[in-house]
């Protein structure tokens, strides 16, 4: 049986998603994210793993099933409190998805400045941020002129500038090299451990290992499984804010 | 040693908006609109001109012929046409309600006909009534008109009255027409700036469509979004207004000269008084308004059918 009540993060109810009339790319997809959790999703290429974040970023609506984020439904939830809920998370997207007219300072401060923030509280907290994750010296920089790896960088120091409740990254490694890449994964524990859920999808087995205290979500062909008893209720392995 | 990071929470502020600042860059609109705006404002600023002008003229025409009446003698034989005008500007002496009688001297009066007639026209060949100008207080009425008509008939009885604004009802009615025009005109070229706006917003939101998304699933808002858009419309259409409405006063100051030459007196009652230039100079900011407000609903529209 699936607990409910405010414990959650996030809720998933026999979800599925086709995009126009294809065929289903998730089917039944049903688990539960709790507070201060790390999950890993993992799959083929192709098995879903996007559009299963789509949903979690509520970029996406389901086909059918049910959705509760923060303990709101997010199926039926009007379109006015949609910014307030997506304030809420963090996104590593895949594909970096940058303002490419913006340097990396203004898209790390992007977030900031859409919550209201003054432009004296932002400089220091973003200028930190890109020099933890090394961009120290290409703050100015336009997303054209950055490497693969140097936009990753601008696109994670964007997902965790806010603090979210939930972080949501999408192969978050996946162009950087492998010091860079476990760099990174430290600054997401540290996240988890202020109490940040933390979902990471990734075909990378090698990255699983790093964090062990993570729970593992596979899918396939649309489908979830369940490997490490993540979406047991109570989890086999309980983890929470330290 | 290194400064540990500070992370600021967002999601505990809910839907603040506060800082005013820039999320993104001024969107620019597609290149023509400050063009579009400014030709359109300065067609509207001439064809309000134009209304306002023709308003002044009707105004005018319509206070000075107020009360205005005109006495005919018609009668062939000069010594007869003489003699009864004098004793229809005796009689009307003796009204009480006629403020100002003049007799209209035979120069005037040949002057008058002389485009049709010519001069040294003959005449006992071509007998020319004889004119006087009287002014009524207050307006004139069918009633009044028909009561000194009785008055006149028996002792002048080739004269004949008319109310001087009859003879300029079609000219009123033209000029009406006109000003209903001008108005239509007026109308239009909102119409026609709005749908310009309508569309070059539309081209901006397509062109800029990946950094909407971003902003959106960042947690910006429709209304932030459609700031930015506003604001670079505003900019574009104050930067037009600005052009048009110059380009526009120098035509009207030309065209006005152009007019003042003719020493028309009717044309002359149009000339602009200080009012309609300041109704004139606020077309341009009714123009941004306009612009910036249809380029809001346009965005906040598109943007209601994304997630």
């Amino acid at each position: 049986m699936t607990p409910s009540g405010s414990g959650e993060i996030v809720q998933f109810d026999n979800v599925g998603l086709r995009y126009g009339t294809d065929r289903e790319v998730l089917s039944d997809v049903s688990f539960t994210l709790y507070p201060g959790s790390f999950y890993f999703l993992t799959g083929a290429s192709g098995a879903g793993k996007t559009s299963l974040l789509k949903l979690l970023y509520l970029s996406q609506r389901p086909s059918r099933g049910g959705i509760r984020i923060f303990g709101t439904d997010a199926i039926t939830m009007p379109r006015e409190r949609l910014p307030a809920m997506r304030r809420r998370l963090g996104v590593v997207f895949q594909e970096f998805r940058l303002v490419p007219h913006l340097s990396a300072f203004d898209n790390v401060a992007l977030p900031l400045r859409v919550a209201g923030f003054a432009e004296s509280e932002i400089a220091r907290p973003v200028a930190d941020m890109l020099e933890w994750v090394g961009l120290a010296d290409r703050m100015e920089a336009r997303p054209a002129t950055l490497s693969g790896g140097e936009q990753q960088r601008v696109a994670i120091a964007r997902a965790v500038i806010g603090r979210p409740q939930l972080l949501v990254a999408d192969e978050p490694t996946g162009n950087v090299d492998p010091e860079m890449a476990v760099k990174l994964l430290r600054l997401f524990e540290a996240l988890n451990r202020l109490g940040t859920t933390v979902v990471v999808a990734t075909h990378d087995v090698h990255l699983l290992k790093k964090v062990p205290e993570s729970l593992i979500m596979r899918l396939d062909k649309g489908r979830l499984s369940d490997p490490t008893g993540a979406l047991r209720y109570p989890p086999r392995r309980p983890v929470g804010p330290a | 040693m290194k400064r540990p990071l500070k992370l600021l929470s967002v999601g505990s502020r809910g839907l603040n908006e506060g800082a005013q600042t820039e999320l993104v860059p001024q969107v620019r609109m597609s290149g023509p609109i400050p063009w579009v705006i400014a030709i359109m404002v300065m067609m509207t600023v001439i064809a309000s001109a134009g209304g306002l002008a023709l308003r002044n003229i009707a105004s005018a025409a319509a206070n000075e012929l107020s009360g205005g009446i005109t006495v005919q003698i018609v009668e062939a034989r000069s010594d007869v046409r003489n003699q009864q005008a004098l004793q229809a500007v005796a009689l009307l002496k003796g009204q009480s309600d006629i403020s100002h009688i003049r007799t209209v001297p035979q120069e005037e009066v040949d002057a008058l006909v002389e485009p049709w007639l010519g001069t040294g026209m003959d005449e006992a060949e071509v007998p020319v009534p004889a004119l006087i100008d009287a002014r009524l207080s207050g307006a004139v009425t069918q009633a009044r008109l028909d009561g000194l008509r009785n008055a006149l008939r028996a002792r002048v009885p080739s004269a004949r009255v008319d109310a001087q604004s009859s003879w300029l009802k079609p000219v009123f009615g033209a000029i009406s027409a006109l000003q209903w025009l001008a108005i239509a005109l007026v109308l239009l070229l909102g119409l026609a700036t709005a749908a310009a706006v309508l569309l070059a917003t539309r081209t901006a939101l397509g062109s800029n469509r990946e950094t909407i998304e971003i902003v959106h699933l960042l947690g910006g808002t429709d209304q932030q979004i459609a700031r930015i858009f506003q604001r670079s419309t505003a900019m574009a259409a104050a930067e037009g207004g600005i052009a048009g409405l110059a380009a526009a006063v120098i035509v009207v100051v030309l065209v006005g000269r152009r007019f003042a030459g003719l020493g028309a007196g009717i044309v002359n009652g149009g000339s602009l008084v200080w009012i309609d230039w300041a109704l004139l100079v606020l077309i341009p900011i009714g123009g941004v308004v306009l612009a910036t407000a249809t380029a809001r609903w346009t965005v906040l529209r598109a943007l209601a059918r994304m997630l």
